[in-house]
Protein backbone atom coordinates (compact mmCIF):
# COMPACT_ATOMS: atom_id res chain seq x y z
CA UNK A 1 0.00 0.00 0.00
CA UNK A 2 1.25 3.50 -0.86
CA UNK A 3 0.19 6.14 1.63
CA UNK A 4 1.10 9.83 1.44
CA UNK A 5 0.80 11.48 4.86
CA UNK A 6 3.06 14.46 4.16
CA UNK A 7 0.48 16.91 2.85
CA UNK A 8 1.78 19.78 4.99
CA UNK A 9 4.94 19.57 2.86
CA UNK A 10 3.01 19.53 -0.38
CA UNK A 11 -0.05 17.93 -1.96
CA UNK A 12 -0.88 16.08 -5.15
CA UNK A 13 -2.08 18.45 -7.86
CA UNK A 14 -5.75 17.64 -8.42
CA UNK A 15 -6.74 16.39 -11.87
CA UNK A 16 -9.30 19.18 -12.20
CA UNK A 17 -6.48 21.64 -11.52
CA UNK A 18 -4.19 20.16 -14.16
CA UNK A 19 -7.07 20.12 -16.67
CA UNK A 20 -7.76 23.79 -15.99
CA UNK A 21 -4.09 24.69 -16.40
CA UNK A 22 -3.20 22.85 -19.62
CA UNK A 23 -5.01 25.17 -22.08
CA UNK A 24 -2.98 28.08 -20.70
CA UNK A 25 0.21 26.32 -21.72
CA UNK A 26 -0.91 24.98 -25.07
CA UNK A 27 -3.58 27.32 -26.48
CA UNK A 28 -4.08 30.49 -24.48
CA UNK A 29 -0.40 30.97 -23.89
CA UNK A 30 -0.31 34.71 -24.48
CA UNK A 31 1.38 37.20 -22.17
CA UNK A 32 -1.31 38.78 -20.00
CA UNK A 33 0.27 42.18 -20.66
CA UNK A 34 -0.15 41.90 -24.47
CA UNK A 35 -3.21 43.53 -26.06
CA UNK A 36 -3.85 40.97 -28.82
CA UNK A 37 -6.37 38.16 -28.56
CA UNK A 38 -3.89 35.72 -26.97
CA UNK A 39 -2.92 38.27 -24.37
CA UNK A 40 -6.52 39.20 -23.64
CA UNK A 41 -7.48 35.60 -22.99
CA UNK A 42 -4.59 35.23 -20.56
CA UNK A 43 -5.48 38.50 -18.86
CA UNK A 44 -9.12 37.52 -18.54
CA UNK A 45 -8.12 34.23 -16.87
CA UNK A 46 -5.66 36.04 -14.62
CA UNK A 47 -8.24 38.56 -13.41
CA UNK A 48 -10.92 35.91 -13.00
CA UNK A 49 -8.50 33.90 -10.85
CA UNK A 50 -7.64 36.96 -8.80
CA UNK A 51 -11.32 37.56 -8.16
CA UNK A 52 -11.86 33.98 -7.08
CA UNK A 53 -8.91 33.92 -4.68
CA UNK A 54 -10.08 37.27 -3.26
CA UNK A 55 -13.56 35.85 -2.64
CA UNK A 56 -12.06 33.10 -0.47
CA UNK A 57 -10.85 35.81 1.91
CA UNK A 58 -13.85 38.11 1.40
CA UNK A 59 -11.34 40.58 -0.03
CA UNK A 60 -11.37 42.71 -3.19
CA UNK A 61 -9.65 41.42 -6.31
CA UNK A 62 -7.19 44.30 -6.45
CA UNK A 63 -6.00 43.36 -2.96
CA UNK A 64 -4.52 40.06 -4.24
CA UNK A 65 -0.97 40.05 -5.62
CA UNK A 66 0.28 36.82 -7.16
CA UNK A 67 3.77 35.68 -6.20
CA UNK A 68 6.01 32.69 -6.82
CA UNK A 69 5.47 30.96 -3.45
CA UNK A 70 4.31 31.31 0.14
CA UNK A 71 7.93 32.03 1.05
CA UNK A 72 8.06 34.89 -1.43
CA UNK A 73 4.82 36.27 -0.02
CA UNK A 74 6.32 36.29 3.49
CA UNK A 75 9.49 37.99 2.22
CA UNK A 76 7.38 40.53 0.34
CA UNK A 77 5.17 41.30 3.35
CA UNK A 78 7.96 41.70 5.89
CA UNK A 79 10.53 43.48 3.77
CA UNK A 80 7.94 45.50 1.86
CA UNK A 81 6.33 46.87 5.01
CA UNK A 82 9.59 47.39 6.89
CA UNK A 83 11.30 49.28 4.07
CA UNK A 84 8.28 51.46 3.33
CA UNK A 85 7.68 52.37 6.96
CA UNK A 86 11.14 52.80 8.43
CA UNK A 87 10.52 56.50 9.03
CA UNK A 88 7.72 55.49 11.40
CA UNK A 89 9.69 52.92 13.32
CA UNK A 90 12.20 50.11 13.16
CA UNK A 91 10.59 47.46 15.35
CA UNK A 92 8.96 44.22 14.20
CA UNK A 93 7.30 41.52 16.32
CA UNK A 94 7.02 37.89 15.30
CA UNK A 95 7.10 34.53 17.08
CA UNK A 96 9.74 31.87 17.58
CA UNK A 97 7.72 29.25 15.70
CA UNK A 98 7.25 31.03 12.37
CA UNK A 99 8.16 29.51 9.03
CA UNK A 100 11.81 29.95 8.05
CA UNK A 101 10.77 32.40 5.30
CA UNK A 102 9.52 34.75 8.02
CA UNK A 103 12.39 34.18 10.44
CA UNK A 104 15.04 34.56 7.76
CA UNK A 105 13.36 37.72 6.42
CA UNK A 106 13.50 39.09 9.96
CA UNK A 107 17.21 38.26 10.15
CA UNK A 108 17.80 40.11 6.88
CA UNK A 109 15.92 43.10 8.23
CA UNK A 110 17.99 43.03 11.43
CA UNK A 111 20.98 43.42 9.12
CA UNK A 112 19.31 46.53 7.69
CA UNK A 113 18.97 48.09 11.15
CA UNK A 114 15.52 46.85 12.17
CA UNK A 115 15.03 45.34 15.60
CA UNK A 116 12.92 42.18 15.91
CA UNK A 117 11.18 40.68 18.94
CA UNK A 118 10.61 36.92 18.73
CA UNK A 119 7.69 36.05 21.00
CA UNK A 120 7.77 32.86 23.04
CA UNK A 121 4.93 30.38 22.74
CA UNK A 122 3.35 28.18 25.41
CA UNK A 123 3.74 24.41 25.47
CA UNK A 124 0.99 23.95 22.88
CA UNK A 125 2.46 26.58 20.59
CA UNK A 126 0.14 29.53 21.31
CA UNK A 127 1.38 33.10 21.31
CA UNK A 128 0.57 34.95 24.53
CA UNK A 129 -1.56 38.03 23.84
CA UNK A 130 -0.31 39.81 26.97
CA UNK A 131 3.27 39.27 25.81
CA UNK A 132 2.35 40.79 22.47
CA UNK A 133 0.72 43.86 24.08
CA UNK A 134 3.75 44.32 26.31
CA UNK A 135 6.20 44.20 23.41
CA UNK A 136 4.44 46.76 21.18
CA UNK A 137 6.17 50.13 21.41
CA UNK A 138 5.81 53.40 19.51
CA UNK A 139 8.60 52.11 17.24
CA UNK A 140 6.67 48.95 16.28
CA UNK A 141 5.52 48.96 12.66
CA UNK A 142 4.61 45.32 12.01
CA UNK A 143 3.45 42.15 13.73
CA UNK A 144 3.81 38.90 11.78
CA UNK A 145 2.21 35.74 13.19
CA UNK A 146 1.31 32.57 11.32
CA UNK A 147 -2.30 31.39 11.27
CA UNK A 148 -1.51 27.66 11.55
CA UNK A 149 1.86 26.28 12.51
CA UNK A 150 3.22 23.96 9.83
CA UNK A 151 4.76 21.46 12.25
CA UNK A 152 2.33 21.16 15.14
CA UNK A 153 -0.93 22.47 13.68
CA UNK A 154 -1.63 25.10 16.35
CA UNK A 155 -4.21 27.67 15.19
CA UNK A 156 -3.09 31.05 16.52
CA UNK A 157 -5.72 33.54 17.76
CA UNK A 158 -5.31 35.86 14.77
CA UNK A 159 -8.65 37.57 15.41
CA UNK A 160 -7.46 38.80 18.82
CA UNK A 161 -3.94 39.56 17.54
CA UNK A 162 -5.56 41.60 14.76
CA UNK A 163 -7.54 43.63 17.29
CA UNK A 164 -4.42 44.39 19.32
CA UNK A 165 -2.60 45.50 16.17
CA UNK A 166 -5.51 47.71 15.15
CA UNK A 167 -5.69 49.37 18.59
CA UNK A 168 -1.98 50.11 18.37
CA UNK A 169 -1.94 51.23 14.72
CA UNK A 170 0.50 48.48 13.74
CA UNK A 171 0.42 46.49 10.50
CA UNK A 172 -0.50 42.81 10.93
CA UNK A 173 0.79 40.10 8.59
CA UNK A 174 -0.61 36.56 8.73
CA UNK A 175 1.21 33.64 7.12
CA UNK A 176 -1.76 31.51 6.11
CA UNK A 177 0.11 28.98 3.95
CA UNK A 178 -1.01 26.05 6.11
CA UNK A 179 -4.48 27.32 6.97
CA UNK A 180 -5.85 28.63 3.68
CA UNK A 181 -9.08 26.78 2.80
CA UNK A 182 -8.84 24.75 6.03
CA UNK A 183 -9.50 27.48 8.58
CA UNK A 184 -11.74 30.32 7.36
CA UNK A 185 -10.33 33.82 7.10
CA UNK A 186 -12.62 36.76 6.48
CA UNK A 187 -10.73 40.01 6.12
CA UNK A 188 -13.91 41.96 6.87
CA UNK A 189 -13.94 40.35 10.30
CA UNK A 190 -10.26 39.83 11.01
CA UNK A 191 -8.01 42.83 11.04
CA UNK A 192 -5.20 41.51 8.86
CA UNK A 193 -3.32 43.86 6.55
CA UNK A 194 -1.31 41.20 4.78
CA UNK A 195 -1.96 37.48 4.29
CA UNK A 196 0.42 34.99 2.64
CA UNK A 197 -1.10 32.14 0.63
CA UNK A 198 0.33 29.14 -1.19
CA UNK A 199 -1.22 27.03 -3.96
CA UNK A 200 0.59 23.73 -3.56
CA UNK A 201 -0.72 23.06 -0.05
CA UNK A 202 -4.27 22.82 -1.40
CA UNK A 203 -3.78 20.55 -4.45
CA UNK A 204 -2.68 23.46 -6.62
CA UNK A 205 0.61 23.71 -8.51
CA UNK A 206 4.01 24.48 -6.97
CA UNK A 207 5.58 27.85 -7.73
CA UNK A 208 2.45 29.92 -7.12
CA UNK A 209 1.60 31.99 -4.10
CA UNK A 210 -0.32 35.13 -3.33
CA UNK A 211 -0.18 38.03 -0.92
CA UNK A 212 -3.31 39.81 0.21
CA UNK A 213 -2.48 43.47 0.75
CA UNK A 214 -5.29 45.50 2.25
CA UNK A 215 -6.07 48.64 0.26
CA UNK A 216 -4.17 51.63 1.56
CA UNK A 217 -1.31 49.61 3.02
CA UNK A 218 2.02 51.36 2.63
CA UNK A 219 4.27 48.66 1.16
CA UNK A 220 7.41 48.80 -0.98
CA UNK A 221 7.30 47.17 -4.40
CA UNK A 222 8.99 43.76 -4.24
CA UNK A 223 10.22 43.12 -7.79
CA UNK A 224 11.26 46.06 -9.98
CA UNK A 225 10.39 45.95 -13.66
CA UNK A 226 7.12 46.05 -15.58
CA UNK A 227 3.76 47.15 -14.27
CA UNK A 228 2.34 43.72 -13.51
CA UNK A 229 0.51 42.99 -10.24
CA UNK A 230 -0.53 46.58 -9.46
CA UNK A 231 3.11 47.64 -10.04
CA UNK A 232 4.07 45.78 -6.87
CA UNK A 233 5.65 42.65 -8.31
CA UNK A 234 7.07 42.77 -11.81
CA UNK A 235 7.43 39.72 -14.05
CA UNK A 236 5.22 37.98 -16.59
CA UNK A 237 2.46 36.32 -14.60
CA UNK A 238 2.42 32.53 -14.28
CA UNK A 239 -1.07 32.35 -15.80
CA UNK A 240 -1.40 28.53 -15.91
CA UNK A 241 -0.23 28.27 -12.30
CA UNK A 242 -2.52 31.06 -11.16
CA UNK A 243 -5.50 29.49 -12.98
CA UNK A 244 -4.61 26.21 -11.22
CA UNK A 245 -4.46 27.99 -7.86
CA UNK A 246 -7.93 29.46 -8.35
CA UNK A 247 -9.30 26.09 -9.47
CA UNK A 248 -7.84 24.41 -6.38
CA UNK A 249 -9.81 26.74 -4.08
CA UNK A 250 -13.06 25.42 -5.56
CA UNK A 251 -12.31 21.83 -4.66
CA UNK A 252 -12.14 21.87 -0.87
CA UNK A 253 -15.53 21.58 0.76
CA UNK A 254 -16.74 21.61 4.34
CA UNK A 255 -17.04 17.82 4.37
CA UNK A 256 -13.36 17.52 3.43
CA UNK A 257 -12.41 19.45 6.56
CA UNK A 258 -14.60 17.15 8.66
CA UNK A 259 -13.13 14.10 6.95
CA UNK A 260 -9.55 15.18 7.66
CA UNK A 261 -10.42 16.02 11.27
CA UNK A 262 -11.89 12.53 11.64
CA UNK A 263 -8.67 10.94 10.37
CA UNK A 264 -6.67 13.18 12.69
CA UNK A 265 -8.70 12.25 15.76
CA UNK A 266 -8.70 8.56 14.88
CA UNK A 267 -4.91 8.55 14.64
CA UNK A 268 -4.45 10.58 17.83
CA UNK A 269 -6.73 8.18 19.77
CA UNK A 270 -4.63 5.28 18.54
CA UNK A 271 -1.27 6.92 19.29
CA UNK A 272 -2.39 7.76 22.82
CA UNK A 273 -2.20 4.04 23.58
CA UNK A 274 1.48 3.79 22.65
CA UNK A 275 3.55 4.06 25.85
CA UNK A 276 6.22 6.74 26.20
CA UNK A 277 4.82 8.92 23.47
CA UNK A 278 3.07 12.29 23.39
CA UNK A 279 1.17 14.68 21.15
CA UNK A 280 2.72 18.01 20.18
CA UNK A 281 0.35 20.94 19.83
CA UNK A 282 -3.24 21.25 21.06
CA UNK A 283 -6.18 18.89 20.69
CA UNK A 284 -9.62 19.79 19.37
CA UNK A 285 -10.79 22.93 17.61
CA UNK A 286 -7.55 24.84 18.03
CA UNK A 287 -5.66 22.28 15.96
CA UNK A 288 -5.78 22.34 12.16
CA UNK A 289 -7.83 19.48 10.72
CA UNK A 290 -4.99 17.66 8.94
CA UNK A 291 -2.05 17.63 11.35
CA UNK A 292 -0.86 15.06 13.88
CA UNK A 293 2.60 15.57 15.41
CA UNK A 294 3.76 12.91 17.81
CA UNK A 295 6.86 12.13 19.79
CA UNK A 296 8.00 8.56 20.29
CA UNK A 297 10.54 8.57 23.09
CA UNK A 298 13.87 6.70 22.96
CA UNK A 299 13.97 6.49 19.15
CA UNK A 300 14.97 8.80 16.35
CA UNK A 301 12.74 10.36 13.70
CA UNK A 302 14.79 9.77 10.55
CA UNK A 303 14.87 6.07 11.40
CA UNK A 304 11.11 5.96 12.03
CA UNK A 305 10.44 7.92 8.84
CA UNK A 306 12.66 5.61 6.77
CA UNK A 307 11.15 2.38 8.10
CA UNK A 308 7.69 3.80 7.34
CA UNK A 309 8.91 4.85 3.89
CA UNK A 310 10.05 1.26 3.27
CA UNK A 311 6.48 0.22 4.08
CA UNK A 312 5.14 2.76 1.58
CA UNK A 313 4.14 5.48 4.06
CA UNK A 314 5.42 9.06 3.68
CA UNK A 315 5.71 11.24 6.82
CA UNK A 316 8.18 13.86 8.07
CA UNK A 317 10.29 14.46 11.19
CA UNK A 318 11.67 17.34 13.24
CA UNK A 319 14.75 15.34 14.22
CA UNK A 320 18.18 17.00 14.04
CA UNK A 321 19.39 13.99 12.04
CA UNK A 322 17.06 14.90 9.23
CA UNK A 323 17.89 18.60 9.01
CA UNK A 324 20.53 20.13 6.81
CA UNK A 325 22.35 21.73 9.75
CA UNK A 326 21.94 19.00 12.40
CA UNK A 327 19.79 21.21 14.60
CA UNK A 328 16.43 20.04 15.89
CA UNK A 329 13.13 21.65 14.88
CA UNK A 330 13.00 25.29 16.03
CA UNK A 331 9.26 24.91 16.58
CA UNK A 332 9.53 21.94 18.95
CA UNK A 333 12.50 23.62 20.67
CA UNK A 334 10.32 26.71 21.28
CA UNK A 335 7.76 24.49 23.06
CA UNK A 336 10.47 23.86 25.63
CA UNK A 337 11.08 20.27 24.59
CA UNK A 338 14.58 18.90 25.15
CA UNK A 339 16.74 17.85 22.23
CA UNK A 340 16.50 14.09 22.80
CA UNK A 341 12.70 14.23 22.88
CA UNK A 342 12.51 16.25 19.65
CA UNK A 343 14.70 13.54 18.14
CA UNK A 344 11.68 11.20 18.04
CA UNK A 345 9.12 13.56 16.49
CA UNK A 346 7.01 12.54 13.52
CA UNK A 347 4.48 14.66 11.62
CA UNK A 348 1.56 12.99 9.86
CA UNK A 349 -0.39 15.40 7.64
CA UNK A 350 -3.52 14.48 5.74
CA UNK A 351 -5.28 15.66 2.62
CA UNK A 352 -8.88 15.30 1.48
CA UNK A 353 -7.78 12.29 -0.56
CA UNK A 354 -6.53 10.20 2.37
CA UNK A 355 -8.82 7.44 3.60
CA UNK A 356 -9.61 5.62 6.84
CA UNK A 357 -8.13 2.49 5.28
CA UNK A 358 -4.82 4.28 4.89
CA UNK A 359 -4.88 5.32 8.55
CA UNK A 360 -5.68 1.69 9.44
CA UNK A 361 -2.64 0.60 7.45
CA UNK A 362 -0.43 3.08 9.31
CA UNK A 363 -1.87 1.85 12.61
CA UNK A 364 -0.97 -1.69 11.62
CA UNK A 365 2.60 -0.88 10.57
CA UNK A 366 3.66 1.77 13.09
CA UNK A 367 3.76 -0.28 16.33
CA UNK A 368 6.24 -2.74 14.78
CA UNK A 369 8.43 0.11 13.55
CA UNK A 370 8.51 1.65 17.02
CA UNK A 371 9.15 -1.73 18.63
CA UNK A 372 11.99 -2.55 16.24
CA UNK A 373 13.78 0.72 17.00
CA UNK A 374 13.08 0.64 20.73
CA UNK A 375 14.52 -2.88 20.87
CA UNK A 376 17.92 -1.56 19.83
CA UNK A 377 17.78 1.73 21.77
CA UNK A 378 19.74 2.08 25.01
CA UNK A 379 17.05 4.32 26.47
CA UNK A 380 14.03 2.04 26.16
CA UNK A 381 12.60 1.06 29.53
CA UNK A 382 13.48 -2.59 29.10
CA UNK A 383 17.03 -1.67 28.05
CA UNK A 384 17.88 0.83 30.74
CA UNK A 385 19.65 -1.64 33.04
CA UNK A 386 22.58 -2.35 30.72
CA UNK B 1 21.14 9.49 0.12
CA UNK B 2 22.36 6.16 1.54
CA UNK B 3 23.90 3.23 -0.32
CA UNK B 4 22.52 -0.32 -0.26
CA UNK B 5 24.95 -1.62 2.36
CA UNK B 6 23.96 1.11 4.81
CA UNK B 7 20.27 0.52 4.22
CA UNK B 8 20.79 -3.22 4.69
CA UNK B 9 22.56 -2.68 8.04
CA UNK B 10 19.83 -0.27 9.09
CA UNK B 11 17.11 -2.80 8.31
CA UNK B 12 19.03 -5.70 9.83
CA UNK B 13 21.36 -4.21 12.43
CA UNK B 14 24.32 -6.33 13.54
CA UNK B 15 25.22 -7.06 17.17
CA UNK B 16 22.40 -4.96 18.56
CA UNK B 17 21.98 -6.82 21.82
CA UNK B 18 22.60 -6.55 25.52
CA UNK B 19 25.61 -8.37 26.93
CA UNK B 20 25.10 -9.88 30.35
CA UNK B 21 27.84 -8.98 32.82
CA UNK B 22 30.00 -7.06 30.33
CA UNK B 23 33.70 -6.50 31.03
CA UNK B 24 33.63 -2.99 29.60
CA UNK B 25 30.93 -0.44 28.72
CA UNK B 26 31.31 2.61 26.50
CA UNK B 27 28.46 5.11 26.43
CA UNK B 28 28.76 7.94 23.98
CA UNK B 29 26.27 10.73 23.48
CA UNK B 30 26.86 12.98 20.53
CA UNK B 31 26.55 16.63 21.58
CA UNK B 32 26.01 17.74 17.97
CA UNK B 33 23.13 15.65 16.70
CA UNK B 34 21.87 14.01 19.91
CA UNK B 35 22.48 10.39 18.91
CA UNK B 36 23.68 7.87 21.50
CA UNK B 37 25.56 4.59 21.26
CA UNK B 38 26.28 2.22 24.11
CA UNK B 39 28.78 -0.54 23.41
CA UNK B 40 29.49 -3.42 25.82
CA UNK B 41 32.27 -5.94 25.42
CA UNK B 42 33.33 -9.29 26.79
CA UNK B 43 37.08 -9.82 26.87
CA UNK B 44 38.69 -13.24 26.35
CA UNK B 45 42.06 -14.56 25.22
CA UNK B 46 43.24 -15.91 21.90
CA UNK B 47 45.60 -18.90 21.59
CA UNK B 48 48.58 -16.54 21.80
CA UNK B 49 47.30 -15.37 25.16
CA UNK B 50 46.40 -11.87 23.87
CA UNK B 51 43.26 -10.17 25.09
CA UNK B 52 40.56 -10.10 22.48
CA UNK B 53 36.98 -8.86 22.18
CA UNK B 54 35.20 -12.19 22.47
CA UNK B 55 31.72 -10.72 22.33
CA UNK B 56 30.32 -7.28 21.62
CA UNK B 57 26.89 -5.72 21.81
CA UNK B 58 25.65 -2.26 20.94
CA UNK B 59 22.51 -0.22 21.48
CA UNK B 60 21.81 2.78 19.29
CA UNK B 61 19.52 5.78 19.63
CA UNK B 62 19.90 7.44 16.28
CA UNK B 63 19.42 7.68 12.57
CA UNK B 64 20.15 5.30 9.71
CA UNK B 65 23.82 6.31 9.58
CA UNK B 66 24.20 5.85 13.34
CA UNK B 67 22.63 2.37 13.32
CA UNK B 68 24.72 1.29 10.32
CA UNK B 69 27.93 2.73 11.86
CA UNK B 70 27.39 1.00 15.21
CA UNK B 71 26.67 -2.26 13.37
CA UNK B 72 29.85 -1.90 11.33
CA UNK B 73 32.15 -0.95 14.22
CA UNK B 74 31.01 -3.95 16.23
CA UNK B 75 31.47 -6.24 13.23
CA UNK B 76 35.02 -4.92 12.75
CA UNK B 77 35.93 -5.18 16.45
CA UNK B 78 34.54 -8.64 17.10
CA UNK B 79 37.34 -11.18 17.62
CA UNK B 80 40.08 -8.54 17.33
CA UNK B 81 42.73 -8.03 20.01
CA UNK B 82 42.16 -4.95 22.15
CA UNK B 83 45.20 -3.33 20.55
CA UNK B 84 43.82 -3.95 17.05
CA UNK B 85 40.37 -2.76 18.03
CA UNK B 86 41.75 0.49 19.41
CA UNK B 87 43.23 1.24 15.98
CA UNK B 88 39.86 1.19 14.20
CA UNK B 89 39.22 4.69 12.83
CA UNK B 90 36.17 6.55 11.55
CA UNK B 91 37.70 6.28 8.09
CA UNK B 92 37.65 2.47 8.42
CA UNK B 93 33.95 2.54 9.26
CA UNK B 94 33.13 4.91 6.44
CA UNK B 95 35.18 2.83 4.00
CA UNK B 96 33.54 -0.44 5.02
CA UNK B 97 30.13 1.18 4.70
CA UNK B 98 31.00 2.34 1.19
CA UNK B 99 30.91 6.03 2.20
CA UNK B 100 28.55 8.04 4.38
CA UNK B 101 26.85 11.26 3.23
CA UNK B 102 29.10 14.19 4.34
CA UNK B 103 26.62 15.46 6.94
CA UNK B 104 26.53 11.95 8.47
CA UNK B 105 30.29 11.40 8.75
CA UNK B 106 30.14 12.27 12.44
CA UNK B 107 28.08 9.11 13.05
CA UNK B 108 31.12 6.95 12.27
CA UNK B 109 33.10 8.96 14.82
CA UNK B 110 30.45 8.29 17.42
CA UNK B 111 30.78 4.53 16.86
CA UNK B 112 34.57 4.57 17.13
CA UNK B 113 34.46 6.70 20.29
CA UNK B 114 31.95 4.39 21.97
CA UNK B 115 34.18 1.38 21.20
CA UNK B 116 37.28 3.15 22.58
CA UNK B 117 35.39 4.06 25.75
CA UNK B 118 34.32 0.44 26.23
CA UNK B 119 37.93 -0.77 25.93
CA UNK B 120 39.16 2.00 28.26
CA UNK B 121 36.46 1.07 30.75
CA UNK B 122 37.69 -2.52 30.76
CA UNK B 123 41.34 -1.50 31.03
CA UNK B 124 40.61 0.94 33.83
CA UNK B 125 38.99 -1.82 35.89
CA UNK B 126 41.95 -4.21 35.58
Amino acid sequence: MEVYFDNAATTKVAKEVVDAMIPFYTENYGNASSSHKWGQKAEEALEDSRKRIAECLNARAEEIIFTGSGSESNNFALKGIARANKEKGNHIITSKIEHSATLESCKSLEGEGFSVTYLDVDKEGFVDLEDLKREITDKTILVSIMHVNNEIGTIEPIDKIGEICKENGVYFHVDAAQSFMKVPIDVKKINADLISLSAHKIHGPKGVGALFIKSGTDIRRFVDGGSQEMRKRAGTENVPGIVGFAKATELIKGEDIKHMAKLRDKLISFLEKIPDSRLNGPKGDNRVCNNVNYIFKFIEGESIMSLLDMKGIAVSTGSACNSDNLSPSHVLSALGLPHEIIHGSIRFSFSRENTEKEVDYLMKVLPDVIKKLRNISPYSRENQNV
Amino acid sequence: MYNEKIIELFQNPKNHKKIENPDGIGKYDNPICGDSMWISIKVGKNDKGEEIISDIGVQTFGCIAAIASSSEVTELAKGKTLEEAKKITRADISEHLGGLPPIKEHCSNLAVDALKKAIEDYEGKK
